[in-house]
């Protein structure tokens, strides 16, 4: 009798979980001002192997900027919540390498989350996570040959723009944000994100980019109502 | 054996000793291209490269900073190889059987590794090979006596030296530790050093120098030089503090820093400075300490030209050119400006490779050209005065000791031989 009870009341919460108050949080980021002209990675024309992969040079990507100013590869993410993350369940992020170059370049994952590392290119290359000295997070850096195994990694602590690196390729880098709740997204290339389900409350978000900067904003969310919040970056 | 009276010129060790300092500086050279290219952790094994041992990595896989690693990991092998030779080679004839021991023991290893790992039959290869050659070559090995005992010292501590900078070169690598390379940086430059003495301790030139009368005034130039060397180490050592920083260039300006005459160091100011950058190789951001590192750089650069410039100066009118001190000292003098437009050429190149690379080699090269003044100093000046004085009672009791007509009293005390010296200039 009591098990039957209990089995319910664990039917009754998984059922009504997924109609727990939630809402999205949505917005675009712009770039205000002019950036600077991203720089021609020359080196790539050196290396042997992967000067052939790519018709065209590729420049460095910091500023991701679409014709009104959209601005991509922005970490925003939901400041003040903790201990939410729901790790190892969540679906793995990947981190390619193609071309010679990391895709994407900026990705943000849960803490515990797996980071799926791929070499899609017929040349060696090396993933070598660099975390902040005090972070918490463990420095690693494993071989990955051409059509070799995917890598795979997790992170215990939050940290903002883990980087990772190929020191086989130096022009290879891309960042990592690690937080320790699923409410967190990266902006698209027209300048838009969609952080969903968040729980209602008042909270900071925070917009985050590699080199303009970063911006807090006050938001409310409402049971079932999406929240709007727009940011404007300044070109440093 | 252990006496100065043993100690006599060898031109082929000379020239062997010479070799290595040749191979050391190309090492250098290659570690310099490492820091370079952020190269340092291409290879992410040790020490083994990508799971081979490291004499059978597949040369078609020797691409991007995996050729860098490699070279440089190759190249301190063949360096531990020549300084292995070297210290053996000053222990002469008695290093035969020596080697014949040690020969057999590497077999019985190469043997046992290859019974208890036979898919690792690769390093028991090597191992095999290196007893085989130890053993096979002590059969022909040079018969001549033993160095001094202080030479064969410095023999032990080179090849001590080398081992230890090739374990901590492989620390650095496994154990992720940016620290580590500093001192892996530092000991190469000291170990440059002593390689290149003992190429000038076993030249005939080292033996033969004549001692050089010196005015009262002048006994503070040894003095002076050997200061100057010693902030030339510390300023390479301040170097290689900002190149394993792995942060690019601090400041990307010169002879200004960020436009000014000293750069704003606040937290705000940095930050702007590390959005500003748009690195094209993956560079750490810098900071406060890094731009406070490369200030003191600049310092210490300006304090060593003019301490060269005072050196090259009061040698010449000392010594005249004609002297081996005062020849160095000019080059001293061309070096260390060479190295001052390398330095200034590293950051308006922005930091190209090759270029830091060579800024790093004249920092090899002026250390190794003033601890060569201050050994020169040391054994031509007042104290190889009394060195030499020494030597010659050693030998006068030598030949009493043979001849039996001599009795040791009648030998020239160092203290007398120094002052006729001086009375005789």
């Amino acid at each position: 009798m009591k098990l039957k009870t209990i089995l319910l009341a664990a039917g009754a919460v998984a059922l009504a979980a997924p109609w727990a108050p939630a809402g999205d949080i949505t917005g675009t980021i712009t770039l205000k001002g002019t950036p600077p002209a991203e720089k021609v990675i020359a080196i790539y024309k050196d290396d042997a192997n992967c000067k052939n992969l790519s018709a065209e040079t590729p420049t460095t990507r910091f500023y991701v900027v679409g014709p009104k100013g959209e601005l991509a590869d922005v970490v925003v993410s939901v400041q003040g919540i903790s201990g939410k993350s729901t790790g190892a369940s969540a679906k793995p992020a990947l981190l390619d390498q193609k071309n010679c170059l990391y895709v994407p370049q900026i990705l943000a994952v849960q803490t515990g989350q797996k980071l799926v590392a791929r070499n899609s290119d017929p040349v060696m290359h090396n993933v070598d996570l660099q975390p902040a000295k005090d972070s918490g997070n463990p420095q690693k850096n494993e071989a990955q040959l051409p059509g070799g195994a995917d890598l795979t990694f997790s992170f215990p602590k939050p940290e903002m723009f883990l980087k990772i690196k190929c020191d086989v390729h130096l022009w290879m880098f891309a960042w990592v944000s690690v937080f320790d709740h699923p409410f967190f997204a990266v902006s698209a290339k027209d300048g838009t994100f969609k952080i969903a389900n968040v729980p209602p409350g008042k909270y900071t978000l925070q917009a985050a980019h590699r080199k303009a900067g970063m911006l807090t904003r006050e938001v409310e969310v409402k049971d079932g109502e999406p929240a709007k919040v727009d940011f404007t970056l300044e070109a440093k | 054996m252990s006496s100065p009276l043993t100690q006599s010129s060898n031109p082929r060790l000379s020239a062997f000793a010479s070799l290595t300092a040749l191979a050391t500086l190309g090492l250098l050279a290659a570690g310099g291209l490492v820091t370079s290219h952020g190269a340092g952790m291409a290879v992410p094994d040790w020490p083994n490269t990508y799971g081979y041992n490291l004499f059978f990595f597949p040369f078609s896989q020797w691409v991007g900073g995996v050729f860098y690693e490699h070279t440089h990991r190759l190249l301190g092998a063949l360096v531990g190889l020549l300084t292995s030779v070297l210290a053996l080679w000053l222990w002469g004839a008695s290093a035969r059987p020596w080697m014949r021991r040690l020969g057999l023991v590497l077999l019985a290893a190469a043997l046992g590794a290859l019974v208890a790992w036979p898919r690792r039959w690769s390093d028991a290869l090597v191992l095999g090979l290196a007893g085989a050659a130890l053993f096979a070559s002590s059969f022909a090995w040079p018969r001549c006596e033993p160095s001094a005992r202080w030479l064969r010292r410095l023999g032990l501590a080179a090849f001590v030296g080398v081992v230890l900078q090739g374990v901590l070169g492989g620390l650095r690598v496994v154990l992720f530790q940016d620290q580590l390379g500093i001192f892996h940086a530092t000991l190469a430059q000291l170990f440059f050093v002593l390689v290149c003495a003992l190429a000038l301790f076993t030249s005939r030139w080292w033996q033969n120098a004549a001692s050089v009368p010196l005015s009262h005034e002048a006994r503070r130039l040894p003095f002076l030089v050997t200061a100057t060397t010693l902030l030339i180490l510390a300023q390479l050592i301040l170097g290689a503090c900002m190149r394993h920083e792995h942060a690019g260039l601090a400041i990307p300006d010169f002879p200004l820093a960020y436009g000014k005459l000293w750069p704003p160091m606040d937290a705000a100011s940095v930050a702007l400075a590390n959005q500003r950058r748009l690195e094209t190789v993956a560079l750490n951001p810098i900071t406060s300490f890094q731009i406070g590192l490369q200030m003191a750089h600049r310092i210490v650069a300006a304090l060593i030209v003019a301490a060269v410039g005072v050196c090259a100066w009061q040698t010449w009118r000392r010594l005249g050119s004609r002297s081996a001190l005062g020849r160095l000292a000019l080059v001293w003098l061309g070096l260390v400006l060479a190295q001052a437009l390398l330095g200034a050429m590293t950051i308006w190149s922005d930091k190209a490779a090759d270029i830091a690379t060579a800024h790093l080699l004249g920092g090899a090269l002026l250390l190794a050209l003033g601890t060569f003044q201050c050994l020169l100093w040391f054994r031509t000046g007042q104290f190889g005065v009394r060195w030499q004085a020494k030597r010659d009672t050693a030998l006068a009791r030598a030949a009493s000791d043979v001849h039996g007509r001599l009795r040791p009293s009648k030998a020239p005390s160092p203290l007398r031989s120094a002052g006729a010296l001086q009375k005789t200039r």
